[in-house]
């Protein structure tokens, strides 16, 4: 995050309101930078930064962070050596083996990611995957629902991070497990669609470590002057490709040691 | 395909194998082919091994993910057979000097206790029969060259077995999930790729009965004390002189091979 603002206030103000209209209307917008092509990633935060200022001030509780663009694949794809974050709050949030209307998405797609609990604030810069480990309380399975506001779910850096990364839903559940129990590198995960298998994988895929993204995750947040306070939860990244999923689809995915996490798709 | 033609494709693989290179596809040859016709000429490249003083130790399963199926356009998996040669120890480098064109594929094997009769096996009779489960390299290899097969001509190239390396690990699988055990392999210290068991027809279990099924309508004998690699659940990995490969499997602990040597291709 070399790069610096180019964006001013009122053009910030004016891209979160249309992100934050897209997500509301649950209607695809163009890349942000079509517009704006000289936007950087800190202007992608910045945008960010003031959808998160005002869904606190509607009243939504910032209940953590998630990280994205975790595999090597994806990186590269985006020509980029960290993740994206997003920000997550309680409207967000769906309940373990519940309904998920789609009508307020556009076009929702699903994968499995460890997620973290923490039990003592994190702060960067210097943050390592050991400080993560330590400061956690507990890891549990998860599933996220991202769902990019660009058509066609193509984008670029600084417009991902703008549109809060796709954050979308999530559901976490499974069964909670101390980190001192577990090896975080070989948990193995099956992502199922309506019975069938359709993304396979182990934790490592997510930066070597999950652990390794959390930590990068609070890096980021150093960058924007920010610590991770205690009793956030943080989703590591996406184990598997993400799956496209409609009315009707039932989803389950299964982690070794972790239990699983199951959601079903409505209109 | 008559029996002199069968002998002939089988003695050509062997005479392959011991040479260390490679024959065209035998499909290409054989447009009639069918998979039972690249099953006998298997028998008969194995029996040339056997001629020349291996023993059979066991069995491989391959075409076992979705991903190879498709690329091979065949919706079932299949076999060869393992024999003495083909074994290395995990401490020893593998002489690539010995192969024609290997890739490496990360597995779990299987080790029986019982015999296994099919048909009428199930994935819980092979949880029974098994006396314990370890992380392991199967190191493929086409006597056919440039790895151009169909599913004919590595059924006839006893699957494209090459060599196998168990690790010291062993698991009760009793004591393992054996669908969701997580896989990484790493090679030369980075991390290559991950997978799961599941990546094999669901389970390895379901393999191994699906193995144990087809062997009984064979009457290809499935015993006691026999290894069975159950599948690849990792990408084909190229390997070349001075490479390292970890395969590290959840629950369970890992397999380590090294390689040395230039293979022919």
């Amino acid at each position: 995050m070399s790069d610096e603002l180019t964006l001013s206030r009122e053009d910030v103000v004016r891209l979160c309101e249309r992100v934050e209209g897209a997500q509301s209307r649950a209607q695809a917008i163009p890349k942000l930078t079509d517009e704006y092509p000289r936007m950087t990633v800190a202007d992608g935060y910045a945008v960010q930064n003031e959808l998160r200022r005002r869904f606190v001030a509607q009243g939504q509780r910032l209940v953590g962070w998630k990280a994205g663009l975790t595999s090597k694949a994806k990186m590269r794809q985006m020509g980029v050596d960290v993740p994206s974050i997003g920000f997550l709050t309680d409207r967000m949030a769906c309940p373990e083996s519940s309904a998920i209307s789609v009508s307020g998405l556009i076009h929702p797609r699903v994968e499995c990611e460890v997620a973290f609990v923490t039990r003592e604030t994190l702060r960067g810069p210097g943050c390592t995957a050991q400080d993560v480990l330590a400061a956690t309380d507990h890891v549990l399975p998860a599933a996220e629902i991202i769902d990019s506001r660009f058509a066609g779910f193509k984008f670029d850096l600084p417009s991902v991070i703008a549109d809060n990364s796709s954050s979308a839903r999530f559901v976490g559940g499974g069964r909670a497990r101390y980190v001192e129990d577990l090896d975080l590198r070989t948990l193995g995960v099956v992502l199922e669609k309506n019975g069938e298998i359709l993304g396979l994988g182990a934790s490592a895929a997510v930066l070597g470590h999950p652990a390794e993204a959390v930590a990068m995750l609070v890096n980021i947040l150093a960058g924007l002057g920010e610590s991770l306070p205690a009793g956030s939860f943080v989703m590591s990244g996406g184990i598997t490709e993400a799956i496209p999923v409609g009315p009707g689809d039932s989803v389950v995915a299964r982690f070794q040691e972790l239990g699983s996490v199951s959601m079903r798709f409505t209109e | 395909m008559d029996n002199d033609k069968i002998e002939r494709y089988g003695d050509e693989l062997f005479e392959a194998f011991v040479a260390r290179r490679s024959v065209p596809p035998l499909l290409g040859r054989e447009p009639e082919m069918s998979i039972a016709d690249a099953y006998r000429i298997q028998q008969r490249y194995v029996a040339r091994r056997l001629e020349s003083g291996e023993r059979v130790v066991g069995k491989k399963i391959g075409v076992t993910s979705k991903a190879v199926q498709e690329l091979l356009g065949v919706y079932q998996p299949d076999f060869g057979i393992l024999t003495s040669g083909m074994l290395c120890q995990e401490g020893d480098s593998i002489d690539l000097g010995a192969l024609i064109q290997p890739k490496a594929e990360a597995e779990l094997a299987f080790v029986l206790k019982h015999d296994l009769r099919g048909p009428g096996v199930t994935a819980m009779d092979v949880i029974h029969a098994t006396d314990y489960v370890s992380p392991c390299f199967e190191i493929v290899d086409s006597r056919i060259d440039g790895w151009r097969i169909k599913i004919q001509d590595t059924v006839a190239d006893n699957a494209s077995c090459g060599v196998y390396v168990l690790g010291s690990a062993k698991g009760d699988p009793r004591r393992l999930d054996l669908s969701l055990a997580g896989m990484l392999l790493e090679k030369n210290g980075e991390l290559f790729s991950t997978g799961v068991g599941a990546a094999v027809q669901g389970s390895p279990a379901n393999a191994v009965a699906w193995l144990a099924n087809t062997l009984g309508e064979l009457g290809i004998p499935f015993e006691a004390g026999e290894v069975i690699l159950s599948g690849s659940q990792s990408a084909l990995v190229p390997v070349a002189d001075g490479d390292e490969l970890v395969c590290t499997v959840g629950g369970l602990g890992r397999c380590r091979v090294k390689f040395s040597g230039r293979s022919a291709v």
